[in-house]
């Protein structure tokens, strides 16, 4: 799709800055300017100009234009979303309260649950009932449809999740609801959850449902804001968004379902290493992403990213499992620790250090920016175990103050431990690092994978000067930190298929084995998920994916098993049985003799072939000893001493420059930190390969 | 190597233990049958040094199992030294004085071996939703009326499968596959456990467990002495009248702070019942240990050092003692009110710290009776829905809705309940004017209206409590509204015992309100407005508790 395209223009909006990246004829240019929360359309069209400036183009060229966003995501965290309304079935006003019914945190008696989206009085119900197998128990009771209407306006409402029982089994009585309030109310949004998130358990559907009004009004108003001020600087071109996913779809899909929008930066970044490891032909990679405030870990197979059908979002207590609103659409599978270079790092109760899950992020920032800061984050404990250098720390933009570390280590930590401040600084890292390896090999675990058989990929600010300890952690021998690091889930964007993943919970006993049931749910998937690529990206040649998602009758949690991507046949059962058993067995070791299996849910993803990626060798074909800048006091923990170590200045470095670690490599964004026991060297496209020494390693 | 190299590195590895039992957990819950654990989490896993002390707990988990399976363990070293352990056995039992407290929950054991040499033991619990004899309610007056009894036994030799046991639960339970399903599923999780703690034992050159469960153990017994440190000493009284099953029961505890710990003493508590309300000791232990981490060390991680410094007595015969062979399926009941109790006594100490009492133990739904879509061909379905009423109202907060405490375990949704057994619920939602009123309001109870889905009766197994006497308010702070059971026809069902819903009628159960804190008339006028519109309180409970009228509900 993308071969004519001559200038393709890449769109990350976070939290704090928005990231532009512009490709031409193959060569990168970047911008990275400060967020507008309030019209996030100023800082793109502000970063959009620095970048064709850069460049020295014009807007007029540029012939698709991809973006990810984290609006819809900082929309549900700071509840700035639009005025929703639930209507569900009679008896069921508090779904979205009622939750689990549990405690996210067992021994803390004052926790807070997470605010529903729409509070009780905004949430109607109406008298109707489908059981669980479809069939109708109680009519929808239309009338009382039509009398919510004068409620609705009271309350002031722009936006309407309909969410019934069991609606995923049967949704005649949402859709039946939605044209009522439709006839009567044409500019009100409607959600069905039966639409966004046709599964069972009522909690997450309706959350789901609840959180895609939500966000729905405010989506739309920004995609329509930025394509009028993008076509009156000229840019007139389609403009593709990635979802959470890690691929990318529509406006028009975006519009309807923005809640797939959440998450869609950090699957940028995960869709740049799935291409590196494409490129590379790494078969497991790693894909760790360390940024101010976060590290997110993805695990990436046969150049597949892991995919989920679950995330949470706006957890009350950060990162703790169970505390925020469950979502269910597909996210690309990640796991994020609160743990990035602002993360602020403390002694608790038990004496014990521990990191984040605050961060002193930009303002103040850590100690040694001198802004303020006081308390000692991961940054602070790098400069101070000397791995970064302190004159070229952000491009020499931000002077660093290695003394402001040390004291703030050295008050916070080492005081309270009785530990010299360096080796309070090393305990921060250690164990930000031992969370990092903790959560990637619990991950790479629950996946039936071993986390020692990767490459990590790294990149954003901070993961290069942590990837070589937790490549120590996690037994990993390789290591890759490409060029722009730090703008990566943009550059990510520009590799991004068109895709679309379409999900139906349709249950079937494999004794009840019917491959026209299961066909005709595929066929019925295919034609959905295909009117959504086909707008994307028209008449590209698409590949597609199918998922049964299984378990033995009685379980309450599925394993996804892949299907081939054809009809079913009556022999086709033994094929299925067999794969559900190998996959099981992945997971958990053994197979249940006497248990019958089910499928719940299928699943259909089409995706473009993404540009054909010439396995290329980037091997440098010479080697020497690489250039010298200067040398680095680096903290050798086993001795207690600090040791010098060569510092290497990565824009004066060629392909084919070989570095033995301990060795520091600084950049504008970002130091790639050598340890001990690995090795360095530049490739012939400028990435950097680390890896361990065998010879050394005793 | 430096002290402070070392230091650091024993942190480290006490991080990743608590990550491998959790893991341990997650693949229990993942493999698991029962709705119960499933969807709920009614589970415990962990992981035990060679002497027993349990060194690690998962977070996935519900106290009463935890702290009870923390002493089981010790049971099975007992029963089978380790001398005589091999690589590849599994040892079961559900004895409720061994185990966790009643016959439902299957404990495993499986020793772990590291190059031929046994390092740890992992052990977890779940519960099984059926096993057989009068079903999982009160009506037993001995312990086997109440189902299969398994002693201590070998699940697995050497890796090979107990097919005689196995057998034998299979054809004592109404729900055979499932049952089995769950025994491997248990057996799984500890496999996963073991297999994670032998590659960290590589990864950091362990050749054993000793060092770092010394550490863990002495590090977490400091942490909570020093936060029972900073508590007033002295002895504190306080009691608290329940249901019971056939007459009300009386729970009295002494709690007393002093340098040495925290002990409580339950002398002159009510004796034991013909029923099956009653509590094994370890059960007694497990909760009143729970409620005191709660209020003392929150923070700490819980394993044999953080328990060390809680010593509880109950005397035997009474209620929270019972000896073999008293009738205890039902223990949660009576057990999940000890936080209550213990809260009384503590509330004299540190006020600012303890919540209003609340609706205390889970609000289970136990149906059974024929059904047309039971899995694996089973002709009855037995199922327990988990549901709850209101947590008292917090110093600084309001109580919290339809939410377990002291119990960890999750509702089960409505959707899975109705996917698994033939039932309607036509109705499950806040109930109002339910919370007690205070200047900080208790959690809101349920309304829960079901029916059967067929032509066919069902039966409950009731074993509900506050329904008599409802969770009491503290500091000014009302009453919650109690509980209550009834059918849509106008019959008012007992609290306790197996009892009829006939085919067309609807059962309509309220689950308790937890109680206020603090005087209502000082609550906040915008609260109160804010609860009126959402509908949390009526008008009329607005006006009568509060004294708000200014209200125009929308």
């Amino acid at each position: 799709m993308t071969g004519s395209i001559s200038q393709r223009l890449a769109i990350d909006i976070g939290g704090t800055f928005t990231d532009i990246v512009l490709e031409q004829d193959g060569e990168l240019n970047t911008s990275k300017v400060l967020t507008t929360p309030a019209a996030p359309e100023d800082g793109v069209l502000n970063g959009i100009e620095q970048v064709l400036a850069k460049a020295g183009t014009a807007s007029g060229d540029i012939g698709i234009l991809l973006h990810g966003t984290t609006l819809a995501t900082n929309a549900i965290i700071e509840r700035k979303g639009a005025n929703v309304a639930l209507i569900t079935t009679d008896g069921f006003r508090d779904v979205l309260e009622i939750g689990y019914e549990s405690r996210f945190n067992q021994y803390d008696i004052f926790i807070d649950k997470p605010t529903p989206l729409v509070p009780r009085h905004r949430r109607f119900t109406v008298p109707e009932r489908v059981d669980v197998h479809g069939r109708v128990l109680l009519d929808l009771d239309e009338d009382a449809v039509q009398a919510l209407l004068p409620k609705l306006d009271r309350a002031g409402v722009e936006s309407i999740a309909i969410g019934f029982l069991h609606g995923y089994a049967n949704p005649a009585h949402e859709q039946r609801a939605r044209e009522i309030i439709e006839a009567a109310r044409p500019d009100l949004s409607i959600t069905l959850s039966s639409e966004v998130c046709p599964e069972i358990r009522e909690f997450e559907r309706l959350t789901t449902a609840t959180a895609n009004a939500y966000v729905r009004p405010l989506m739309a108003r920004y995609l329509n804001n930025l394509e009028t001020r993008l076509s009156k600087i000229g840019i007139v071109s389609p403009v593709l968004l990635m979802t959470s996913g890690g691929g990318l779809t529509t406006l028009e899909t975006a519009a309807r379902f923005p809640i797939r929008l959440v998450e869609s930066g950090p699957a940028g970044g995960a869709i740049l290493a799935t291409g590196i490891a494409a490129d590379l032909d790494l078969t497991k990679a790693i894909s760790f992403d360390m940024g101010g405030t976060t590290a997110k870990i993805c695990l990436i197979d046969d150049f597949a990213a892991q995919r989920a059908r679950e995330f949470e979002v706006d957890r009350q207590a950060r990162f703790r499992k169970g505390s925020g609103l469950p979502l269910r659409i597909p996210v690309i599978e990640m796991v994020e620790v609160g743990a990035g270079g602002g993360s602020i790092a403390r002694v608790d109760a038990l004496n014990q250090i521990t990191i984040g899950p605050d961060s002193a992020g930009a303002d103040p920032g850590p100690a040694a920016y001198g802004r303020g800061g006081e308390q000692p984050t991961i940054t602070d404990a790098d400069i101070h175990l000397g791995r970064i250098d302190p004159g070229r720390f952000a491009g020499g933009q931000v002077p660093l103050s290695p003394d402001r570390a040390e004291a703030a280590l050295s008050a916070d930590i080492g005081k309270k431990l009785d530990l010299s401040s360096q080796m309070a600084a090393y305990g921060v890292t250690e164990m930000v690092d031992e969370t990092m390896a903790n959560a990637a090999r619990v991950h790479a675990v629950e996946q039936g994978k071993a986390a020692s058989d990767y490459t990590l990929i790294a990149f954003g600010g901070a993961a290069p000067l942590h990837a070589g300890r937790l490549a120590e952690k996690l037994s990993v021998e390789r290591i890759i930190v490409p060029t722009h690091a730090g703008v990566g889930s943009a550059v990510g964007f520009l590799r991004a298929p068109v895709a679309y993943e379409v999900v139906r919970s349709r249950n079937m006993r494999l004794r009840q084995y019917d491959p026209e049931f299961v066909n005709a749910i595929f066929h019925e998937m295919y034609d959905e998920a295909k009117a959504v690529v086909e707008a994307g990206a028209p008449g590209s040649v698409v590949s597609e994916h199918r998922l049964a998602y299984m378990r033995y009758l009685g379980q309450g949690h599925e394993i996804a098993v892949n299907l081939p991507t054809r009809s079913l046949t009556d022999e086709d059962a033994d094929l299925v049985q067999t794969s559900f058993d190998a996959t099981y067995e992945r997971f958990y070791q053994r197979t249940l003799p006497n248990a019958e299996v089910e499928v719940l849910t299928w699943a259909l993803t089409l995706t473009t072939a993404s540009a054909p990626s010439e396995t290329t060798s980037i091997e440098p074909t010479d080697s020497r000893d690489a250039q010298v800048a200067g040398s680095r006091a680096i903290f050798d923990p086993a001795s207690g001493e600090l040791r010098d170590v060569p510092l290497h200045w990565r824009p004066d470095l060629v392909p084919g420059d070989a570095i033995t670690g301990p060795a520091v490599i600084a950049e504008n964004e970002t130091s790639t930190f050598v340890p001990k026991n690995f090795n360095a060297r530049i490739a012939a496209n400028g990435f950097i390969i680390v890896e361990r020494n065998r010879e050394r390693t005793s | 190597m430096t002290q402070a190299f070392e230091k650091i590195q024993m942190q480290i590895m006490w991080n990743r233990l608590i990550s491998v039992v959790e893991e341990q957990a997650q693949t229990l819950l993942r493999t698991a049958f029962s709705p119960i654990v499933r969807e709920c989490g009614d589970l415990s896993a962990g992981v035990f040094d060679l002497q027993g002390r349990m060194i690690a707990q998962a977070v996935t988990g519900t106290p009463g199992h935890v702290n009870s399976m923390a002493e089981a363990v010790k049971h099975f070293i007992r029963h089978f030294p380790l001398e005589t352990m091999n690589e590849g056995d599994i040892y079961i039992t559900n004895d409720p004085w061994l185990g966790t407290g009643h016959l439902n929950d299957f404990v495993l054991t499986t020793p772990c071996f590291k190059d031929g040499r046994l390092v740890a033991l992992f052990s977890c619990t779940s519960h099984i939703t059926d096993i057989g004899g009068l079903g999982t309610g009160t009506d037993g007056t001995d312990v086997h009326m109440e189902g299969i009894y398994i002693p201590m036994l070998k699940l697995a030799d050497r890796g090979q499968m107990n097919e005689t046991l196995l057998a034998m639960v299979r054809q004592n339970t109404r729900q055979p596959v499932e049952t089995e399903g769950d025994v491997y599923s248990l057996a799984a999780c500890n496999d996963i456990g073991c297999c994670r703690l032998v590659e960290m034992m590589d990864e950091f050159g362990l050749e054993g467990l000793d060092a770092l469960a010394d550490y863990v153990c002495q590090n977490s017994y400091d942490a909570v002495m020093a936060e029972v440190a900073k508590l007033p000493k002295g002895t504190f009284r306080s009691s608290m009248t329940i249901d019971g099953y056939d007459k009300p029961l009386q729970l009295v505890a002494e709690v007393t702070i002093s340098d040495d710990g925290i002990s409580v003493d339950y002398d002159g508590t009510s004796p034991q019942s013909r029923y099956g309300v009653n509590v094994p000791h370890a059960y007694t232990i497990a909760y009143t240990s729970f409620g005191l981490s709660c209020i003392v060390s929150s923070d700490v991680p819980n394993n044999a050092g953080s328990l060390a410094p809680f010593t509880v007595r109950a005397p035997e015969g009474s209620i929270l003692n019972a000896p073999y062979p008293a009738a205890v399926c039902s223990r949660h009941v009576i057990g999940q009110m000890l936080p209550d109790t213990v809260f009384g006594c503590l509330a004299q100490a540190v006020p600012e710290r303890i919540p209003a009492e609340g609706a205390g133990c889970l609000w289970n739904l136990t149906f059974r009776g024929e059904t047309d879509r039971g899995s694996n061909d089973a002709s009855i379905f037995c199922i327990t829905a988990v549901t709850n009423g209101g947590t008292g109202a917090r110093p600084s907060k309001d109580g919290l809705s339809a939410t377990a405490y002291p119990s960890g375990v999750r509702g089960t949704p409505v959707e899975i309940n109705e996917s698994v057994a033939p039932i309607v619920i036509w109705r499950k939602e806040y109930r109002t004017d339910s919370g007690g009123a205070g200047a900080q309001r208790g959690g809101l109870g349920q309304v829960i209206e079901v029916e059967s889905a067929i032509d066919a009766d069902l039966e409950l197994l009731a074993a509900f409590d506050r329904i008599d006497y409802p969770p009491r308010g503290r500091d000014g702070g009302l009453n919650g509204d109690a509980g209550s059971l009834r059918l849509a026809s106008g019959a008012q069902l007992r609290g306790k015992g197996t009892q009829h819903v006939a085919s067309g009628e609807r059962l309509v159960i309220h689950t308790p309100g937890g109680a206020g804190h603090g005087d209502p008339h000082v609550r906040a006028e915008d609260l109160v407005s804010a609860d009126l519109r959402n509908g949390l309180i009526s008008a009329e409970g607005a006006a009568r508790e509060y004294g708000y009228t200014a209200a125009k509900a929308d």
